[in-house]
C-alpha cells in the first residue's frame, strides 16, 4: 500500500517537474523552434510547433546580413582575453593569500569583492570619456581590460576557495625540499589546481560573455560582440522574427554547452563561497 | 626568517591585482564626483565650471529621478518575490527524486545563461508581441483580449523578463541549500507523521535562511543595475513607465549629453548600491571565519 502510494507520487513529482522544467525552458525551445521557420511561419496564427516546413536559410541570412562570424570572434577574444589576463593576474594573488595569509589577507580578500558590487553607472561615464580620448572605444584591447576588471575579484575569490581545499603540508614538503616560489606554483600548486582552475574559466567565460553593460556601451562596430549584435535587431526591418530566433540561437548556443557543463561550480562562483 | 621572505613573496603576489583593482575602483569614482560638482556638457565645450552641489539638487528634484528610484524598486521587488518564492517551490520540487531529474534541472537552468540581450528580444517578439506573439494567441484561444505587454504594462513585462533570467540562481542556491538538510532529520520528521506543511515551515524553511538572505543580497547588486534589458525593449519608455536609475544616468550622459548632472546621478546609485553591499560583505566576512 505504502509502496503503491509512493510510486504513485512519484510519477506525479515527474510530472509536475517535466511540465515546470520545460515550461521554464519553453522560451529558449520556441526560439530555437523559430529558426527553422520562414518568416511567414513565424508570424502565422496560429503557431506551427512542429508541423512545418523546416529551413535553414535563416541562419545563412543573418550571416550575410549582419556578418555573425565577426561577432562571435570579438566574443571569443573578449571572453578568453579577459579570463586569461585575470588567471594570470589571480593565480598568484589566491596562491598568497590561501598559503601565506597575513593578518590583513581577509580584509583585502573582502575589499576586493565588494568592488563587484560597485554599480557600473557609477563608473560609465570617466571610463566612456577616457577611452573616448584615448581611442579606445570600440576597441578589443579597451574591452578586455574592462571584463579583465569586472571578473577579476570573482577569479580571485573562486581560486582561493579552491587552493584552501588543497593541503598545506605537500606545499610544505616541496619548500623543504627547497623548490622556489616559482617551481612552487607551476609544478606542485598548478597541477593540483586544475580542476578548480577549470570551473573558474569557464564561469567568468560565461560572464564574459553574457555581459552586456559595458559591451553594449563601449563598442559599435570593431570590438563589438554577440550582446551588441542581437541588439541591433531591437529595431525591427519588416518580418524578421525567424532571422531574430536564428541569430539569438547561434548567440547562444555555445555559452548554454559551457553552462551546463559549468552548473555545479556555478553557486561556488556566484555566491562568493556563501552557500556551499 | 623563511616566513618572513614568504610573506614579502606574498605581498608581491597579491600587489599586482590590488593594485589594478584599486585602480579601477578609484580612477573613475574620483572622476565621477569630480564631475557631478561640475558644470559640464558635451554640447557645451570648454565651458566646465564649478557649481558645487547643484548637479545634485537638480537631479534630486527633478521628478524623473523618483519616477526612476520607484521603477528601481519595483522592479527589485517584483523580481525578488517572484524568484524567491519561484526559487523555492523549484528548489523542493528537484530536491524530490523523479525520472529524468538530471534533464530537468538542465531546463530550469538555461535561462540563466542566455545573454540579456537575446531574453529581451526573444520574450518581447516572440512571446509578448500583441499581434503574433505566442501569450496573445493563447488569450485569443480562451477567448481574452491579448495584452500588449509593452504598451500597457511594460515594467510588468520586464520584470518578468529579468524574473526568468534569475529564477535558475535562486533556484539553485535554495536547492544546494537544501540538499545539505540533515537527512536524519528528513527522516525523522517522516517518522513522526509531522504534516509536509509543518515540516516545510518548522524545519525547512528555516534552514534556508541563511541561502535565501545570501539571493536577495546577491539579485538586489544585480537588479539594481538592470539595463540592457530596458535598452533593447523600451529604451525606458512609454514616458519614463520603465526608466530605472542606471538608465536615467545612461541618457542624461549619453543621449543628453549631460556629464555632470548624470555623474550625480551616477553617485547617488553608488550609495544606493553600498548600503546594500555592507550587508553582503558583513555575511560573507562572517563565513569566512566559519
Amino acid at each position: 500500500m505504502a509502496r503503491a502510494l509512493s510510486l504513485r507520487r512519484r510519477s506525479l513529482t515527474a510530472v509536475v517537474g517535466w511540465a515546470v522544467g520545460l515550461l521554464l525552458f519553453f522560451p529558449i525551445l520556441w526560439m530555437v523552434i523559430t529558426s527553422f521557420k520562414t518568416e511567414l511561419e513565424a508570424f502565422s496564427t496560429p503557431p506551427r510547433f512542429l508541423f512545418f516546413d523546416w529551413t535553414v536559410e535563416n541562419f545563412g541570412i543573418v550571416q550575410q546580413r549582419s556578418d555573425y562570424l565577426k561577432f562571435a570572434g570579438n566574443s571569443i577574444v573578449l571572453s578568453l582575453g579577459s579570463t586569461l589576463l585575470g588567471l594570470a593576474f589571480a593565480i598568484p594573488t589566491a596562491w598568497a593569500m590561501a598559503f601565506a595569509p597575513a593578518r590583513r589577507t581577509k580584509d583585502v580578500l573582502l575589499w576586493m569583492l565588494s568592488t563587484k558590487m560597485m554599480p557600473p553607472v557609477g563608473a560609465l561615464i570617466p571610463v566612456y570619456l577616457l577611452f573616448k580620448d584615448s581611442g579606445l572605444l570600440d576597441s578589443r584591447v579597451g574591452l578586455i581590460g574592462v571584463e579583465f576588471l569586472l571578473n577579476l575579484p570573482i577569479i580571485v575569490w573562486m581560486l582561493f576557495t579552491y587552493f584552501k581545499e588543497i593541503p598545506a603540508d605537500i606545499l610544505e614538503a616541496a619548500r623543504m625540499d627547497g623548490a622556489t616560489l616559482w617551481r612552487e606554483i607551476v609544478y606542485v600548486l598548478t597541477p593540483m589546481a586544475v580542476p578548480g582552475i577549470a570551473s573558474t574559466v569557464l564561469l567568468n567565460v560565461i560572464l564574459a560573455w553574457n555581459e552586456a553593460f559595458w559591451t553594449l556601451n563601449l563598442t559599435t562596430t570593431d570590438a563589438a560582440p554577440l550582446t551588441v549584435f542581437i541588439a541591433s535587431y531591437s529595431s525591427p526591418e519588416g518580418l524578421f522574427w525567424a532571422k531574430l530566433s536564428a541569430a539569438s540561437t547561434m548567440a547562444i548556443a555555445p555559452i548554454l554547452v559551457l553552462g551546463w557543463f559549468s552548473q555545479r561550480q556555478l553557486v561556488r562562483g556566484l555566491t562568493f563561497g556563501a552557500v556551499k | 626568517m623563511a616566513t618572513r621572505h614568504a610573506s614579502a613573496l606574498a605581498r608581491t603576489a597579491i600587489a599586482p591585482s590590488a593594485l589594478v583593482l584599486f585602480l579601477w575602483m578609484i580612477v573613475p569614482l574620483g572622476m565621477t564626483i569630480y564631475f557631478s560638482l561640475l558644470h559640464y556638457s558635451l554640447l557645451d565645450p570648454g565651458n566646465e565650471s564649478f557649481i558645487g552641489f547643484l548637479n545634485y539638487r537638480y537631479f534630486l528634484t527633478d521628478p524623473a529621478f523618483f519616477t526612476a528610484l520607484f521603477n528601481t524598486l519595483k522592479l527589485l521587488g517584483a523580481v525578488l518575490a517572484l524568484t524567491v518564492v519561484g526559487g523555492i517551490l523549484l528548489a523542493l520540487l528537484l530536491d524530490q527524486p523523479f525520472f529524468g531529474r538530471g534533464i530537468v534541472r538542465l531546463m530550469v537552468i538555461a535561462p540563466f545563461f542566455v545573454m540579456p540581450t537575446v531574453s529581451a528580444l526573444i520574450w518581447k517578439n516572440l512571446l509578448m508581441h500583441p499581434v503574433s506573439g505566442l501569450f496573445a494567441w493563447l488569450a485569443k484561444s480562451v477567448g481574452l483580449r491579448p495584452i500588449d505587454w509593452f504598451a500597457e504594462a511594460p515594467l510588468a513585462a520586464i520584470s518578468l523578463i529579468v524574473a526568468w533570467q534569475w529564477l535558475p540562481f535562486a533556484a539553485l542556491i535554495l536547492l544546494t541549500a537544501l540538499q545539505s538538510l540533515d537527512q536524519e532529520q528528513k527522516e525523522a520528521a517522516e517518522m513522526d507523521g509531522a504534516p509536509p506543511i509543518s515540516y516545510f515551515f518548522h524545519i525547512v524553511l528555516p534552514h534556508l535562511g541563511r541561502a535565501i538572505t545570501v539571493v536577495i543580497l546577491i539579485e538586489t547588486i544585480f537588479l539594481l543595475n538592470v539595463f540592457a534589458e530596458i535598452r533593447v525593449t523600451t529604451g525606458g519608455g512609454p514616458g519614463l513607465q520603465t526608466t530605472n536609475i542606471p538608465f536615467l544616468v545612461y541618457a542624461q550622459a549619453l543621449l543628453q549629453f549631460d556629464v555632470g548632472g548624470a555623474s550625480a546621478g551616477g553617485i547617488v546609485a553608488v550609495i544606493l548600491a553600498n548600503i546594500v553591499a555592507f550587508f553582503l560583505v558583513r555575511m560573507i566576512g562572517r563565513n569566512l571565519e566559519a
